[in-house]
């Protein structure tokens, strides 16, 4: 093994001399090569019988300049150090399965037990993406059912399951705008994409991978987009105008219809990013209103696991027009009745007689192509149908109206201890501002995020949206208690009037996690972007 | 079922907070023109009521008792070890780690990640994932753009085709042009990239050629012959790699890579009809700078507590916005996990196992229908683990077989009209001896 990892005998809390500087550091949890031994072995696999053997050397072998030269120097830990290295790093992670997660612009709400049972069905687990269609019924038949759920709450015409998350979504919703444009002969002069000063930086960042150039929208004083700016910006060279709705402020568009309308006028794709959808479920279906595009977060509105950073699903929804542009292939019924296979699927009554199948290569000349392999993260799908029915359209309805009502039950609540930039009714989240303890006790937001961490509570977002100063974006969602509500009130108050008395102890903070605040320019200045292992140790031989 | 906790008396209690009468004077902002007129959402499920609908469409499946599919998703034993790991709620329910003190655990598997990644690949840096194989593989491609600032980009059409596709429909937002280096798949042709073909594309108008290897015909491609050609002209490598035929085959960094894409679905991650897998992506330090997506970095406290965070983010979109590398935010994070603890949990003699079985079972099964009369090698080129088999009528027993729960591999045609009764068969270490005999005395019983 490395010599420069030395766990103690409990296997944490270990010294790490940095082999740059001689350093020593101390270590919360090794890493997994300070446990491996030569030899030392975890899962093993039956080796090939002598038959196999014989009847493969009579196949062209395998060019010996084509070989490895030595076995790559994986770990070689047992099963149960392995386990336990794990499950120690799980101990260092905050997750909504251990406490209140009010991540603005994340929806971290439950994630119900029952989707995970339901992913992880064989019979579902183990379907392969090109088996072929007589054996992959009840994987098309869930992918065209969950399509078309997301198509009435959704309000539009048509689905695409395939974007694996938001940002992909919009990739494929731009990709069809600019199809569409083309089809039309408006191809080259529709060059410009829209976006608010209070977007997601994924909107602006998706216009420049489609070629397209972003031009920035300011708000109003109320926190929507300015309605003048943006006529004033549209015109025959716009492709489209990417709207959060609600916005990143957690504000509903109260003048939505008119920048439908405006949009459209000018022969525009109207794209909504659907990241807030949580707070509108049975209120507002975007494709009904005049969106031309929406993309979902399955991860978000409908309760897949984050996963630390993904997998999630961005589905697209998007207007008639668009639908022959949708990427493909796509899961479609092929015999039965649509009316009659939802009516008996949603009746529990199974879909006899119901036949599926992708749609051939090729079946739809107009479409943008394939924007990843296969038909999309199948394994959220199962997930997100299993949550669309358990809750109904009945259940749907209340989470929105829940979430937006702890919403605002907090901006009320809080709107003592913090500057409320857009003082009015909000929905699924409420943007404060620190400025206020900023100015008066030099107290950053970054400092009342990390004296959170301290009370057991996982911060807002912050420094988003970027319009508005010292930003704390909270996001509650419909899950939480009004004793947890009630609790991270209390803590928001204590640690804004300790901002007033102490404001040191805030800019240590936080001191009950693993780690202090980390040193994030060393890191930038100096990357250390994966260990090393010792070239001697590790070989197998 | 509802995940909804409030009781009426607390609804009550917070709108009299609020100070509105009812939930509805919430969303009172919504314009009354483009309110929702319907919402036609079937009725809520009980938990056993929902698990039946699942096991009902689950059921619906018919999973295959035996099968040589793979064409770029491939059955392997998921070790019960790494399905307990994902399944810590600490892990799966986290979100990305913006809150370096609290995420530790998801930062530190992602370093460990990165550091497995680059000891497969041979390569100095990785990122922390991307969707798929196939978005990694078209991402590396705008990054061999960004990197030569050249607009072209050969792909050989060995290349496993979702794939093209996909590079195909991400090139077309900056408008890149593709061109297409034809493999040999003439009649007993190699099946593989010819250096020839590759140098008559490429110029010094190309940012990169992509080659994948194994090739999507199972074909162990001449790496690097294809590294030197590109390099001859100025343009990137890029070898699509199979991680797990690294524990046999020499590391892409060895013979010359640029960067390399892969689909890490292999590593421990069950099929899912295609997804969540994972991307991988590394490549040479140099161009860090131009890498898309997540990187993780250690770095310490004030204490001298070794820790990590997310790092160069100043090449990512929450930061950069329009100039920003790539749009990616959400990646694959759990499944990198998965990856993880699936390399973690066999280690090199595990790897070396699963890749010895595939490749010895993969020659088996062509050697058992060569011997059986009932199908003859495509190609004459050396294969990995998949292996194109000409096979008579074979569309019709392709077929026959799939209704018996036998899946006698991928029939080519249709992403290849020029290989006609041509079947696609890979092996992995699930192959039995058993499963290759049963496959025979199927495909007698079609003829």
């Amino acid at each position: 093994m490395s010599a420069d990892l030395v766990p103690d005998a409990s296997g944490r809390g270990a010294a790490f001399t940095s082999p740059g500087g001689g350093e020593v550091l101390s270590v919360v949890e090794p890493l997994i090569f300070a446990s491996s031994r030569a030899g030392r072995r975890a899962v093993r696999f039956p080796v090939p019988s002598a038959q196999a053997r014989m009847a493969a050397a009579g196949q062209p072998p395998l060019p010996p300049e084509a070989r490895r030269a030595d076995r790559p120097r994986l770990p070689e830990v047992s099963e149960l150090d392995m386990l336990r290295h794990f499950n120690r790093l799980s101990h260092l992670n905050f997750a909504i399965d251990l406490g209140f997660y009010p991540l603005g612009s994340c929806t971290m709400k439950y994630n119900p037990k029952v989707n995970e049972w339901a992913a992880r069905l064989p019979g579902l687990a183990e379907s392969h993406p090109l088996d072929p269609a007589v054996l992959a019924q009840g994987s098309l038949e869930l992918e065209w059912l969950l399509g078309e759920l997301l198509k009435e709450i959704s309000g539009f015409s048509a689905v695409s399951l395939q974007p694996a998350a938001g940002a992909h979504g919009e990739l494929t919703g731009l990709l069809m705008a600019r199809a569409y444009h083309r089809s039309r002969g408006e191809g080259e002069q529709r060059t410009r994409v829209l976006v608010p000063d209070s977007s997601h930086g994924t909107n602006p960042a998706t216009a420049t991978m489609v070629g397209y150039t972003a031009v920035t929208i300011p708000s109003n004083e109320r926190g929507g987009i300015d309605l003048a700016a943006l006529r004033a910006a549209l015109g025959p060279d716009t492709a489209a105008l990417m709207i959060t709705n609600p916005s990143t402020l957690g504000i509903f568009e109260d003048q939505i219809d008119l920048v439908i309308a405006a949009v459209q006028e000018a022969g525009a794709i109207a794209y909504m990013d659907g990241a807030n959808l949580n707070a509108i479920l049975g209120r507002f279906r975007p494709g009904e209103a005049g969106f031309d595009v929406m993309h979902f977060n399955l991860h978000k509105t409908f309760s897949t696991p984050h996963g630390g950073g993904g997998p999630g699903a961005g589905p697209v929804g998007v207007s008639e027009r668009l639908a022959p542009f949708l990427p493909g292939p796509q899961p479609m019924l092929v015999s039965g009745d649509p009316d009659e296979v939802r009516a008996n699927a949603w009746a529990g009554r199974g879909t006899p007689g119901a036949t599926f199948a992708l749609e051939s290569g090729g079946a739809r000349p107009e479409s943008i192509g394939q924007v990843r392999a296969f038909t999309g993260n199948f394994g959220m799908f199962v997930r997100a149908y299993t949550y669309i029915r358990s809750n109904g359209g009945d259940g749907l309805r209340q989470v929105s109206d829940d979430a937006v009502l702890a919403a605002n039950y907090l901006r009320v609540r809080l709107s003592d201890a913090y500057d409320l930039p857009y003082d009015r009714i909000c929905k699924h989240e409420v943007v404060f501002s620190g400025r206020r303890q900023k100015r008066a006790n030099g107290v950053s937001t970054l400092d009342i995020a990390k004296a959170i961490l301290d009370h057991g509570v996982h911060p807002p977002t912050i420094y988003f949206p970027l319009i508005v100063e010292e930003a704390l974006m909270i996001e509650p969602t419909e899950t939480e208690t009004l004793e947890t509500l009630d609790r991270f009130v209390d803590i928001m108050h204590r640690v804004a009037s300790q901002a007033a008395t102490d404001p040191d102890a805030l800019r240590r903070a936080p001191e009950t996690t693993p780690v202090g605040r980390l040193d994030e320019a060393a890191a930038a200045r100096r990357p250390d972007l994966r260990f090393v292992a010792d070239p001697v140790a590790g070989e197998a031989g | 079922m509802a995940y909804t906790p409030h009781t009426p008396a607390d609804r009550e209690q917070m709108l009299a907070a609020v100070g509105v009468a009812s939930v509805d004077d919430l969303f009172a902002d919504i314009p009354a023109g483009v309110r929702a007129s319907r919402f036609a959402v079937p009725p809520p499920l009980s938990e056993q009521e929902v698990r039946a609908e699942l096991s009902r469409l689950a059921g619906r499946n018919r999973i295959a008792n035996v099968s040589f599919l793979g064409a770029g998703a491939y059955r392997h034993l998921v070790p019960s070890v790494v399905g307990e790991v994902i399944g810590r709620s600490e892990f799966s329910t986290a979100y990305t780690p913006y809150q370096p003190e609290v995420s530790q655990g998801t930062l530190q598997s992602i370093y460990e990640f990165q550091s497995l990644i680059c000891e497969l690949t041979g390569m100095e840096v990785a990122t922390a994932s991307h969707y798929d194989g196939a978005t990694a593989t078209a991402e590396a491609a705008l990054m061999a753009c960004r990197l030569t600032r050249r607009h072209r980009v050969a792909v050989s059409s060995a290349v496993n085709p979702q794939v093209r596709r996909v590079l195909a429909t991400y090139c077309s937002g900056p408008g890149i042009e593709i061109v297409e280096v034809p493999a040999d798949l003439a009649e007993g042709g190699s099946g593989l990239t010819p250096v020839e073909a590759a140098a008559r594309v490429l110029d010094g108008g190309f940012a990169c050629l992509i080659a994948q290897h194994p090739n999507f015909f199972g074909g162990i491609e001449p790496m690097r012959d294809l590294a030197d050609a590109s390099h001859a002209v100025g343009a990137q490598f890029v070898a699509v790699v199979e991680p797990t035929s690294l524990a046999l085959l020499a590391a892409p960094g060895t013979y010359g890579a640029d960067i390399v894409a892969a689909e890490g679905q292999s590593l421990g991650i069950p099929l899912s009809f295609g997804g969540p897998y994972v991307g991988l992506m590394a490549a040479r330090m140099e161009s860090v700078r131009q890498m898309p997506g997540r990187l993780v970095g250690a770095t310490r406290d004030a204490q001298g507590r070794r820790g990590y965070v997310l790092t160069l983010q100043a090449r990512e979109q929450h930061i950069r916005r329009e100039k920003a590398a790539s749009n990616i935010c959400t990646n694959q994070a759990l499944c990198a996990l998965a990856a993880t603890a699936y390399l973690t949990s066999v280690g090199p003699a595990g790897l070396f196992e699963v890749a010895d079985m595939s490749i010895t079972q993969a020659r088996h099964v062509a050697a058992a229908l060569e011997a059986a009369g009932l199908g003859e090698r495509r190609f004459s080129g050396p294969y990995f683990a998949e292996v194109a088999l000409r096979v008579p009528d074979a569309v019709r027993r392709h077929a026959a077989l799939a209704a018996a729960g036998i899946v006698a591999g991928l029939p080519l045609e249709h992403e290849y009209p020029e290989l006609g009764d041509t079947l696609l068969l890979a092996a992995t270490e699930l192959t039995t001896d058993a499963d290759i005999a049963t496959l025979v005395a199927a495909l007698e019983g079609t003829k």
